[in-house]
């Protein structure tokens, strides 16, 4: 028998106002898969996140994590998830270790201390543990913020730009750690991405968004042989240039 | 499972609260401006108010007889307003930090986190005025624990009273964002000429009265007087107080969780800024 999917999206639409930043999508992950979700600016990426982890509701369509409908039954599922975005950040005040500790009370991790140690070496934060948040620099808090999206062992991991402000090497880096995280875990991991090199390299599946709607859902390889493209920024292109269905027409 | 049922539909995890708890805590430590930002106002308020206390006296024959009912007055007025600021800065702290958005994604339910802000402003209150009320003992010899089991009556009617005004502050806050941040500092001011901390209530005008007693602190106030300046503790009035405060804060509670409930329907828990 097939497992359930770990996350469902059915008809999901979100309306602020008179936008529609989210318009009638629907898309299944299924467990341990990795599915990048591309668009530019204001495509409903990050709104489409939100609703999945339950931060805003929708105005019609449904979400469903691990089986609970989101946000109805989030309680049933919050500590199995976590999320990384640029919209958020840790108390600048506090030390990464006192973070990480309230964090993993939060999610009621069993042996807190280890679990931290474990993921200050993993995440090479350990000279790093005893000083304030705000004293660190943007890839030192970019890992912080990767260490609190780790410290339950989601088995669902979302991600918001989770690379944007890194240089080259230090994204590079923290995508192995995902790449590692995930392959440890089996975890199944959405994130929201404008770095379409990042998304050819560890996702399985591309969803690309405009204006609040799926245009496309493929492979990565798949897409690039469809739209008769050698990377996926273009294939972004032709998709946000409105250009991805007129070439398949004339194909 | 370390978690107790408060009602069929509410849980509440103890070690969740604890370490919500404990990120305040941390806060507090970590600065110590912070800290003396607590006992700073309620101690210049002290010292202002017990001056003017000592000069009247001297030329009033009332006054002196009166002696302490302004003082208990300030404090009790700072237990108030001190009560609702250490709710609503331990709130604003995480959006100032930007961290509302982690800790809505986490477990952590709202009824717990209004418990760790609960737990916050009676530390707060504690780490303020208990210097202060020293102060109070060695500048003008006044002993407000001498007010005894009174003391605790007043106390917690108006610890009630803040954290219902509190409650209504975080809820406008998550659903309208940093721009209605001044509510938090001004808020307990609409009603501080309407509660009497400084004169009785028959001072107002009829229909001002009314209003008046309509508010959980007038009734504390009124009580304070006539404990301070006749010797009279008024049961009724606590009592009264106190099934008011049931009622504002029940409202409060449901006012907060419908404004959160409001916020996740506009996206706001996401973008807590302006």
């Amino acid at each position: 028998m097939q497992a359930e999917p770990a996350i469902v999206v059915d008809q999901l639409v979100k309306v602020y106002k008179s936008t529609r930043a989210v318009d009638g999508i629907s898309f299944a992950l299924e467990q341990g898969s990795i599915t990048g979700l591309l668009g530019g600016n204001g495509a409903g990426k990050t709104t489409t996140l939100a609703m999945i982890l339950g931060l805003i509701t929708p105005t019609s369509g449904a979400v469903r994590v691990l089986g609970a409908h989101m946000p109805r039954q989030r309680y049933q599922v919050l500590h199995k998830l976590n999320f990384e975005s640029p919209y958020m950040d840790l108390p600048h005040r506090l030390t990464v270790r006192q973070n990480l500790k309230v964090f993993g009370k939060l999610y009621d991790v069993r042996d807190l201390a280890d679990r931290i140690s474990s993921l200050a070496e993993e995440l090479d934060l350990m000279e790093f543990l005893d000083r304030p948040v705000g004293k660190l620099s943007a890839g030192q808090k970019t890992r912080v913020a990767l260490a609190k999206a780790l410290i339950n062992s989601p088995q669902v991991l979302l991600l918001d730009e989770p690379t944007a402000s890194l240089d080259p090497d230090t994204a590079d880096w923290v995508r192995s750690r995902l790449e590692q995280f995930r392959k440890a875990r089996g975890a199944t991991m959405l994130f929201a991405s404008h770095n379409m090199a990042e998304v050819e390299r560890l996702c399985e599946r591309v969803i690309m968004m405009k204006r609040g709607r799926i245009e496309d859902d493929d492979t990565p390889a798949r897409l690039l042989i469809r739209y008769g493209r050698q990377t996926l920024e273009e294939v972004f292109l032709d998709v946000a240039r409105g250009h991805g269905h007129m070439r398949e027409a004339a194909q | 499972m370390a978690s107790m049922q408060i009602t069929g539909a509410v849980m509440v995890a103890p070690h969740r609260v604890g370490a919500m708890v404990l990120r305040y805590l941390y806060l507090l430590r970590s600065s110590w401006t912070r800290l003396l930002e607590l006992i700073y106002w309620p101690a210049v308020q002290l010292f202002v108010w017990g001056f003017l206390q000592f000069y009247i006296a001297q030329n009033s024959g009332f006054f002196a007889r009166a002696s302490g009912v302004f003082i208990a007055a300030v404090l009790m007025w700072d237990v108030l307003f001190r009560g609702q600021l250490g709710f609503s800065v331990s709130f604003l702290e995480e959006m100032w930090s930007r961290n509302l958005g982690n800790l809505m994604i986490s477990p952590l339910r709202p009824i717990e986190f209004v418990c760790a802000l609960m737990i916050m402003s009676l530390i707060r209150l504690t780490i303020g005025m208990i210097p202060v009320t020293l102060l109070a003992i060695a500048f003008f010899g006044f002993n407000l624990y001498s007010l005894g089991l009174a003391l605790a009556a007043f106390f917690v009617n108006l610890i009630l009273t803040s954290w219902a005004v509190a409650l209504v502050v975080a809820g406008v806050l998550l659903r309208n964002g940093m721009g209605a941040e001044s509510l938090a500092w001004t808020l307990m001011f609409v009603l501080m000429p309407l509660t009497c901390v400084y004169y009785p209530v028959s001072v107002l005008p009829g229909w001002l009265q009314t209003m008046a007693w309509t508010l959980p602190p007038t009734y504390v106030f009124e009580g304070m007087r006539s404990l301070v300046m006749m010797h009279e503790f008024r049961n009724d009035l606590m009592l009264e107080a106190l099934a008011l405060n049931a009622l504002y804060f029940a409202a409060a509670v449901i006012a907060f969780l419908e404004l959160l409930k409001s916020a996740r329907r506009s996206g706001s828990l996401l973008q807590t800024g302006e």
